[in-house]
């Protein structure tokens, strides 16, 4: 990379070594990939060890340390995008290409491999090329997609349609029908001040909308008691739960509303400074979003002296980079501040001790347009929607097996089985309620209430027909989720991978019952040892499926006995070409002859050593011991 | 969940000793270091248990036995037959350390080719003398593709993770299963790295 291509964007940056991720985004924007030189000249620009570097540009997805090719396809591989047919397009188009998933082609074109969900499960399959997102996939799409890349098209100039992304509102309700004007709700809370406006948050017993469910107000007030030399208000847009896809729609068509809310915010904690952590995935929402953040700069609405009232809050959009666990609110900080998105050890929780050390809060898109919406409207109105534990409304991204997938706004309490009437459902065998880490409910549960003292959601809503493998579901999420764990503790990094291969055992014809068991084992410990929420929700779905729906998982089991995970004889094949050898101590039985024969021998052995005068109690005694 | 009976109808209800088994696969023996960490409680252990197959009697094959525990993963066909032969003679069977629950250390040379390894090892490293070639010899047990934890070879009952196990983890974890209990450590004694 030319010196100053590199001086320019380390400028544009202030030369921060907080910036480093976005740095390492444009810096791979520009070259497709981050090469070692690269990385040592970043590291000696930034005054940073160059581990450090190397260690953020290696934790993200969707940075490459390797050459991953002129063109970069990555299909989108949510459970949604699978029932869409997304494994064949990808197939297919490897087919066109002549390589293999996963693999560069060997001239150094192009590289096909798959992508944790990409939220368009409203009209997948879907993928990224290049970090640009493409919809609505079908073979001819991927047929010219082929012929676009051998013949070197730029993706800028691929056929525009591709590159459509609707928003697919079916049901509108206060929220989605403001009807505010930009800045409307900001000069409100303008007028009425921080207090005021903390105390119609507190009324309206607003609840964050990731998931949780922590009280907005008890957040935002403990951030502004907090002692600190400057406040921050996060927007948390890393919307990466599978199946979940409405804070794209927030921000693609209700973007003011969420600024104001941000703005918002950040008077009522005393911040001047806003982030909004938009996930790699959103890419192609950037420029806008800079462009109207621009524009209301303009207005008036945003950076110094807002509105004329002495208030100042600016907002900059920081890039995920393709890692689910930057969901997770400290682990977004971390990312913010261009490390790996670990989680942190927590307390102290980021509302004293959060951005740059300082006290920040950090609330999901849709909350922070709620919270606009209640600073015009009030705390009363809005406790009137929805239930007494669980106030307003709720965004629900819906897809899978219904007629008309896309976004429904309902109040809470709404039933299950009114929002599968809602998007047109039918044969409905089992819905996830919360994504890839809720709960899966079978049919008879669907007469329960969405609120966050029922079925709690962050709002992924993916509904199941009774055509699908409910194990081919579970075993999705259990790869999404060894593919997402951070690697910080092993209960997690350990866990969700024993998960994803137990399954994958079941699938390759190996199992029993007793891998079952383990996968509940791993349950329980994931629960109660992981570090974080991601360790701790990972095996809930799975569990509930193979509690709800074990026949699918039955019907896997090869045989009623332990089986090994792989083939032994097999397993030794390198070492006897190697060798040459080919003699029997080369090769690996059976594994329940060759017990059945360690048991006769360990017989023999205890008559003829004089063992006998064991116990009793040492002898295998039931054939459930003898099991191997 | 296995559980050990602690009295013998046939014996008159007496309690009697329990028949343990230990042996380290692909370990490098840390995990009994650990075991013998239990110090002067080895005394009051051998008033409860007898050791069949182990480093400590050196008795090359197991009989019968009540509890194995298992140091070390899987990386030769030797360890299958070993594995296996503590499978068939053991009612409980204990994955004891990283090695054993995860594959552990040994399990870093699964991202290269085994055949890869043997040829710079044996043939185009540094330093080898002229001539020099991959054993062949029967003796020899060959080396897996890959290095396995032992539960993807047999069935597993208990795993103490911890590399290794503390000595205090390692009685805690035994004296509940000679009592007949569940083993449960709780936070300070279960540990993972």
């Amino acid at each position: 990379m030319a010196t100053a291509e590199l001086e320019d964007i380390l400028e544009r940056h202030r030369r921060d070594p907080l910036q480093l991720l976005q740095i390492l985004i444009e810096l791979q924007a520009r070259e497709g990939w981050l090469a070692p030189d690269t990385l040592s000249a970043l590291a000696v620009a930034l005054g940073m060890p160059r581990a450090r570097v190397e260690s953020t540009a290696s934790f993200y997805s969707f940075l490459h340390t390797r050459p991953a090719g002129e063109y970069r396809i990555l299909f989108s591989d949510n459970i949604t995008d699978r029932m869409l047919g997304n494994m064949a397009l990808m197939q297919a188009l490897c087919d066109k290409l002549w390589l293999q998933p996963g693999k560069v082609s060997e001239d150094g074109l192009v590289s096909v491999a798959t992508t944790s969900c990409t939220g368009m499960c409203d009209q997948g399959p879907a993928l990224l090329a290049n970090g640009r997102t493409v919809t609505r996939l079908t073979p001819e799409r991927i047929d010219e997609m082929a012929h676009l890349i051998r013949r070197r098209v730029p993706v800028g100039d691929w056929p525009p349609e591709w590159f459509h992304v609707e928003d697919n509102i079916r049901r509108r309700d206060v929220l989605l029908d403001h009807g505010l004007a930009p800045g409307q709700a900001l000069a409100v809370a303008l007028d009425r001040g921080a207090m005021s406006i903390l105390g119609e948050i507190e009324r309206s017993a607003l609840r964050g909308r990731g998931g949780a469910g922590f009280g907005s107000d008890i957040k935002w007030r403990s951030c502004r008691d907090a002692w600190g030399d400057a406040h921050y208000v996060i927007c948390n847009a890393d919307e990466g739960e599978p199946g979940t896809f409405k804070d794209r729609v927030l921000l693609s068509s209700y973007f003011d509303l969420v600024v104001d809310g941000m703005c918002i915010a950040g008077m009522a904690i005393g911040a001047n400074k806003g982030f909004i952590y938009l996930r790699g995935e959103y890419r192609y929402l950037l420029d806008r979003l800079e462009t109207r953040l621009a524009q209301r700069r303009e207005q008036g609405l945003l950076g110094r002296n807002i509105l004329g009232r002495g208030f100042t809050f600016d907002i900059e959009i920081h890039l995920g980079a393709g890692a689910y666990i930057c969901g997770e609110e400290s682990a977004l900080i971390e990312s913010l501040e261009g490390k790996p998105g670990k989680p942190r050890i927590r307390p102290p929780f980021p509302v004293t001790n959060g951005y740059r050390g300082q006290p920040t809060t950090v609330n999901n898109v849709e909350t922070l347009a709620l919270a606009a919406l209640i600073a015009v409207r009030g705390g009363e109105w809005f406790r009137a929607i929805g239930t007494p534990a669980s106030t307003g409304t709720k965004l629900l991204s819906v897809s899978g097996d219904v007629e008309r997938p896309g976004i429904y706004e309902f109040p809470f309490g709404v039933s299950v089985a009114e929002v599968l009437e809602a998007a047109g459902a039918r044969d409905t065998q089992a819905v996830t309620s919360a994504g890839a880490a809720g709960h899966c409910l079978a049919a008879d549960e669907f007469g329960r209430r969405i609120a966050f003292e029922d079925v709690a959601t962050g709002g992924s809503i993916m509904v199941f027909d009774a055509s699908r493998d409910m194990f081919e579901v579970a075993r999705n999420f259990a790869h999404f989720f060894a593919h997402e764990s951070c690697g910080f503790c092993t209960p997690c990094r350990v866990g969700t991978a024993v998960n994803a291969r137990l399954l994958d055992k079941l699938a390759a014809d190996h199992g029993s019952p007793y891998d079952l068991d383990e996968i509940v084992k791993m349950h329980r410990l994931m629960q109660g040892a992981s570090h974080c929420g991601l360790g701790n929700t990972a095996t809930i779905a799975i569990d509930d499926m193979l509690a709800k729906f074990r026949p699918a998982f039955e019907r896997r089991l090869h045989s009623p006995e332990y089986e090994p995970a792989f083939d032994l004889d097999a397993a030794l094949s390198q070492a006897r070409r190697m060798t040459g050898r080919d003699d029997p101590g080369a090769h690996l039985g059976d594994n329940r002859g060759a017990l059945a024969e360690e048991r006769a021998h360990a017989h023999g052995r205890a008559t003829t050593t004089g063992v006998q005068g064991a116990p009793a109690s040492a002898e295998p005694v039931s054939a459930k011991d003898l099991q191997p | 969940m296995m559980r050990i009976e602690t009295t013998d109808a046939s014996a008159g209800g007496a309690p009697h000793k329990l028949k343990v088994a230990t042996v380290s696969l692909a370990g490098c023996f840390g995990c009994h270091m650990s075991f013998l960490d239990i110090d002067e409680r080895l005394l009051p252990l051998l008033e409860l248990v007898e050791f069949d197959r182990s480093p400590i009697t050196d008795i090359k094959h197991c009989g019968p036995c009540d509890i194995g525990l298992i140091e070390g993963g899987v990386c030769n066909a030797e360890n299958v037959h070993v594995l296996r032969e503590f499978r068939a003679n053991c009612k409980v069977l204990v994955a004891l350390g990283a090695c054993a629950v995860n594959g552990g250390l040994p399990a870093q040379r699964n991202h290269l080719e085994l055949a890869d390894i043997l040829q710079e090892v044996y043939r185009t490293g540094h330093g080898l003398a002229e001539g020099s070639r991959i054993p062949d010899d029967p003796e020899l047990p060959l080396p897996l593709n890959q290095v396995h934890p032992v539960h993807e070879v047999v069935r597993i009952d208990y795993f103490l993770p911890g590399c290794p196990p503390s000595g205090d983890a390692i009685w805690a974890f035994l004296t509940q299963l000679i009592e007949g209990k569940d083993p449960n450590l709780g936070p300070g004694l279960l540990h993972y790295d």
